[in-house]
């Protein structure tokens, strides 16, 4: 394999008091695929993201994230390196007080001395790449619905056009239209920018669908990690729970793969 | 930076050519566009230009934007054309011409200087009265709960009574102490001064008897508990609102008066009394300091004058008093985290009303009380 790795967490441990999260995590994540992180809840996915997004420092073990070890940059370093990933929180995280609109643009009126005209138009366009009409422009987080809040988020989170994109469960909280539609123009937007994403989710569909290469948590570590063949000839018992549901299962036959 | 996006016009046998260069990347867009609205001066009025991309080394989906923006205002006075080129160019230029619409006529904001404050005004006028007609509602759902719960005690929630009862009450009383015995000293010293020019020293303790028990000390009181208490409840609420907890205990059969907004009306209708009567104690032993610090009055002269020359009704004046200013105060508090809407925003909006609205109302009918006491010589 000759992909250059983006995200290289290894021998992550986290402890929060006497809890232990992680003991042992090892994982890679390649340029230009989706990857997704899963596990049963409680198992540390959420965790694990905020570490790669430096909102966390893991008690011990090293990040390195497209090419620099988080554990050891300066303050000038961190700023650029958080200008180069987009991050899509579960609930979309837009600020309250702002439109739509000013909430795309405020990182570039803060890091930029564009034209508000420029401003405009890249706003409208980035609205549009996630499938909102720019009249949403105008709107209040408060007015917009679940689906609304996270293309919103999503336009946010591409405006100063990343390469590395996070999602924390990214389909929650959506009804299941919305939520293939959704799944869609993230396979879409990948293929279309080129993004690396990596992103957490326990929704069936998005894992068969849209993910590449995947990382299971269970028993505090990385019980497997590939493509869903790969991970799936892992032969563990928390595999084996995961997608041994009927809800997996209907979806392996249909693959013609044997359960 | 700067550098490496020299761009330069020159003129050749295909006519005007940009040459653009550098890299388009979002971070820089903001050099690149100061030195394109230079260059765009100097562009001929009309016939046509060639923009040469060849040396722009790389471009995201944000230059890219900017640049058909930029293309799209040439071409309303110039024949634009644009060489060489290269695949990565094309495929980001059609990715990005996939999403960008002109943007939308914008209509022209709809406001008149005269216009817009008679609007402003009538708006916050509609806003008053709308506000008002609510809270009278809302008195009365709390009045129809009230009077139910006195017909059945049993039903009145005595665990969150208690709860509210020992936050309003029994957490404010240090604040409450410092406040009583801080006014209790200004008072005294302030009266002390201008009493030792007349030699009428011992009337200090008519002035400290009378001022704290019937006037500063209820009003400081229920000022603090407003500000500590009163915002409370309308953040809870209001927190609860915005969760659906309320809605919650809708659908399992809950009245939400009965269980959000009577235990907190009462809690605050039996705390604010006692607390009245506590910053009394405080403010009247301060004053009891600097009457003997000051001008050397005694504690047991002190207390002997209080006893046989300040008429008790003071003290009863002031208690009495309490029941209302707390209900006030719990009832904004209330009224107003249930106004509580949609976003986080609202919560601090509504929370500063309910002070704000809560503070002015008890000054208001101290001020009535005040008045019809006078009036009825109590």
């Amino acid at each position: 394999m000759s992909r250059r790795p983006v995200i290289e967490m290894r021998n992550i441990v986290t402890r929060f008091g006497d809890k232990t999260v992680h003991d042992g995590v090892d994982l890679t994540v390649y340029e230009g695929e989706i990857y997704g992180l899963l596990g049963g809840s409680g198992s540390g996915k959420t965790t694990l993201l905020r570490e790669m997004i430096m909102l966390l420092r893991p008690t011990a073990g090293t990040v390195r994230v497209l090419g620099r070890d988080l554990a050891r940059i300066d303050t000038a370093e961190a700023a650029r390196l958080r200008s180069r990933w987009g991050v899509l929180f579960q609930f979309g995280a837009l600020f309250t007080s702002l439109t739509v609109a000013e909430n795309v643009a405020v990182w570039l009126r803060e890091y930029t001395r564009l034209s508000s005209a420029t401003i405009e138009r890249i706003v409208t366009s980035k609205l549009e790449m996630v499938g909102l009409d720019p009249d949403v422009g105008s709107l209040y987080p408060a007015q917009l619905s679940g689906g609304m809040v996270k293309r919103a988020a999503l336009a946010r989170a591409l405006v100063m056009d990343p390469k590395l994109l996070f999602l924390d469960e990214p389909t929650s909280g959506l009804d299941p239209v919305s939520a293939e539609a959704f799944d869609d123009l993230i396979r879409q937007l990948h293929r279309l920018l080129g993004l690396t994403i990596v992103m957490v989710t326990h929704d069936i569909d998005t894992i068969f669908n849209v993910i590449d290469r995947m990382a299971v948590l269970g028993d505090r570590k990385v019980v497997a990690e590939g493509t869903l063949q790969e991970v799936l000839r892992t032969d563990h018992p928390f595999i084996r729970q995961f997608f041994g549901g009927e809800r997996a299962k209907v979806r392996l036959r249909a693959r013609g793969i044997k359960v | 930076m700067d550098s490496e996006n020299d761009f330069s016009l020159s003129t050749g046998p295909e006519g005007t050519v940009l040459r653009l260069r550098g890299v388009w990347r979002i971070d820089r867009l903001d050099a690149i566009e100061r030195q394109l609205s230079h260059l765009e001066a100097k562009l001929p009025k009309h016939g046509s230009v060639v923009l040469d991309v060849s040396g722009i080394e790389r471009i995201d989906t944000g230059g890219m934007i900017f640049f058909i923006a930029f293309r799209e205002r040439l071409k309303k006075r110039l024949r634009v054309r644009v060489r060489p080129l290269s695949a990565d160019f094309c495929r980001m230029f059609r990715l990005v011409k996939r999403f960008s619409r002109p943007l939308p006529k914008r209509r022209p904001p709809a406001f008149a200087l005269l216009g817009g404050f008679l609007a402003d005004v009538g708006q916050a006028s509609e806003r008053v009265v709308r506000d008002f007609l609510l809270f009278l509602n809302f008195l009365g759902a709390v009045t129809l709960t009230l009077g139910r719960s006195l017909l059945h005690p049993a039903s009145i929630r005595m665990r969150e009574t208690a709860s509210n009862l020992y936050k309003a009450g029994t957490t404010a009383i240090p604040i409450i102490a410092l406040s009583s015995f801080l006014v209790g000293v200004v008072i005294a010293y302030q009266s002390a001064v201008q009493l030792q020019k007349y030699g009428a020293n011992i009337f200090i303790v008519d002035m400290i008897g009378i001022s704290i028990p019937r006037e500063l000390a209820p009003l400081i009181t229920a000022i603090i508990v407003a500000g500590r208490s009163g915002s409370a409840y309308t953040a809870q609420i209001g927190v609860m609102k915005i969760t659906e907890e309320l809605d919650a205990m809708k659908t399992m059969g809950f009245e939400i008066f009965r269980f959000v907004v009577l235990p907190r009306i009462f809690a605050m209708m039996i705390a604010l009394p006692l607390l009245i009567f506590f910053a009394d104690i405080v403010g009247i032993y301060a004053g009891m300091l600097v009457a003997k610090a000051q001008l050397g009055i005694n504690p047991a002269q002190f207390l002997d004058r209080l006893q046989n020359a300040v008429d008790v009704r003071h003290y009863l004046v002031g208690l009495f008093k309490a029941p209302f200013f707390a209900f006030i105060i719990a009832a904004i508090g209330c009224f107003r985290g249930f106004q509580v809407a949609g976003d986080t925003e609202s919560i601090g909006r509504y929370t500063t009303m309910s002070v704000v609205n809560a503070i002015f109302l008890v000054v208001a009918v101290d001020a009535l009380f005040s008045v019809i006491f006078t009036e009825l010589g109590i």
